[in-house]
């Protein structure tokens, strides 16, 4: 009945980095990715130190190397694309064995990975010791619009009833002989898609109506407003800060 | 006799697309009591529920809940008063842990800090579900989420509690357990069942009601035993259950 445990990310654990306020490790990661960003792309050293401080980061994380490696996976789409880069791009080409790259291209693509893989890692620090309920409180005291909170909060709490009605739905479908082989399948997919949405619609209502029956009038009161401490966002500053200097470094130098 | 918690005095109620609920329907509840509304499928037991705390507004009629009508501007302290634990809990308990959930209801009234928080343990402790305090609802068990659903109402301090189906999808243990819960609370109980042996072990007062209209009001067992009543408004009692032999709870 939808008990099952939705924990895809999150890896339970008593690290400071799992103690750190929400709030604080989403702003971290936020300022490191933008640093990342800004790196000019000839810098290659700055982008060896961003990665040596995600890594210790994750070790600090104490998130075992292959939870977070296997999680990084969703790379790999952005990984094909980079791989077509030097192919496709135009301008000055070089000569790699039989191969003839282009310059640009190939500068894009190392920009594109690095740049990606650096993100992701760090996203993967926040979501490893962050659970997802958290990361939604974290956005609400960083002032993101409530709207904009409640339907995330709204997503994190209904996500595994909406996936548990779904697996019921094909459990039932499959009882019945049905197989999705071929396109032929489609337009039943399509319309358990559109019963899935029908019923989301309306477990939507009756839980407007439970919120109005318990007194809601448009705003989820904030009971544990998060707090943090000086110590705390020292702890935080020390990845986006760190690497803030690296890239001051590398433009100076 | 003192003012009723909850008095319906000729509610009628015909939705937006023309469909008439509800033709006059008179109830009237008094503090203490343990009610169970009886009906068949599509008899407005879920509209007449509705109307008790203000989330459909009476055609004609009107419900008063100790002496307050119910009325825009009292819908506030209306929602306090009446507190409605709806049939499925996983439409009732959306917030995204159970400590945040029971605090919902209060801390709309406004309360905050450590009164809030005396109240999320004092109502999560009558339902015996404490120690699931920062648990996230979805990882509960479906009597475990039924229980905390009847705590996010308890919370509000509510003077009568109006439950919707509250044995439906519970195995028979879960169903005991919510069973002395409800009788270790000291609140009026409004139960709207299809479970007769329910209503019958928890509930002395029934009240039928049936196409819209109470039919029949009076004592449980006088109800189940008048197999007339019974069969005119499509009531059947599960086999081999009999309250004739069975002696008043």
């Amino acid at each position: 009945m939808g008990a099952g445990h939705g924990h895809h990310l999150h890896y339970h654990g008593h690290s400071a980095v799992h103690r750190l306020p929400a709030h604080l490790k989403i702003l971290a990661v936020l300022a490191f990715v933008l640093v990342v960003v800004l790196t000019p792309r000839e810098s290659l050293w700055a982008f060896g130190v961003y990665f040596l401080l995600v890594v210790v980061a994750v070790a600090a994380s104490r998130v075992p190397v292959r939870y977070v490696a296997t999680r990084m996976l969703v790379e790999v789409p952005v990984l094909g694309f980079a791989l077509l880069m030097p192919f496709i791009a135009t301008g000055p080409r070089v000569d790699i064995g039989p191969l003839s790259l282009s310059e640009a291209g190939l500068l894009g693509a190392w920009a594109l990975v690095t740049k990606a893989t650096l993100g992701l890692m760090a996203s993967l620090v926040l979501a490893t010791t962050t659970e997802p309920r958290d990361v939604v409180a974290g956005l609400e005291r960083l002032r993101l619009p409530h709207q904009l909170v409640q339907i995330m909060g709204f997503m994190v709490r209904y996500l595994e009833v909406v996936t548990g009605e779904l697996r019921r739905m094909r459990i039932a479908r499959e009882s019945r002989g049905f197989s999705a082989r071929s396109l032929g399948a489609w337009p039943v997919l399509a319309s358990t898609a559109g019963a899935l949405f029908i019923r989301s619609y309306e477990r939507g209502e009756r839980i407007h109506l439970a919120m109005l029956a318990r007194g809601y009038s448009g705003r989820v009161p904030a009971t544990h407003p998060l707090t943090a401490t000086a110590a705390q966002w020292r702890q935080a500053g020390i990845l986006p800060l760190a690497a803030l200097a690296t890239l001051l470094t590398a433009v100076t130098v | 006799m003192s003012t009723p918690v909850l008095d319906v005095r000729g509610l009628a109620y015909a939705y937006p697309d023309g469909h008439q609920a509800l033709f006059g329907v008179n109830l009237h509840v008094h503090q203490g009591e343990r009610v169970a509304l009886l009906g068949p499928n599509g008899a407005g037991k879920t509209t007449l529920v509705l109307h008790l705390n203000g989330i459909l507004t009476a055609g004609a009629g009107s419900v008063t809940v100790s002496g307050l009508p119910v009325s825009r501007e009292n819908l506030m302290e209306i929602r306090r008063r009446v507190g409605v634990v709806f049939q499925d809990p996983d439409d009732q308990l959306f917030m995204p842990s159970v400590r945040e959930d029971v605090a919902f209801g209060p801390a709309n009234l406004g309360i905050r800090g450590q009164a809030l928080e005396a109240r999320v343990v004092d109502a999560l402790d009558r339902v015996g579900m404490v120690d699931f305090i920062d648990r996230p609802p979805h990882h509960l068990s479906f009597g475990q989420r039924r229980r905390v659903a009847v705590a996010t109402v308890l919370a509000m301090e509510p003077e009568v509690l109006v439950l919707d189906e509250p044995s439906s999808n519970l195995d028979p243990a879960s169903r005991r357990e919510l069973a002395d819960i409800l009788r270790s609370l000291d609140v009026t109980v409004l139960m709207v069942t299809h479970d007769l042996p329910y209503a019958y072990e928890l509930c002395p007062r029934s009240v039928v009601l049936s196409d819209g209209a109470v039919v029949a009001d009076g004592s449980t067992r006088d109800l189940l035993t008048d197999d007339g009543l019974m069969s005119a408004h499509r009531l059947e009692l599960p086999f081999g259950f009999d309250p004739r032999s069975i002696p008043a709870p």
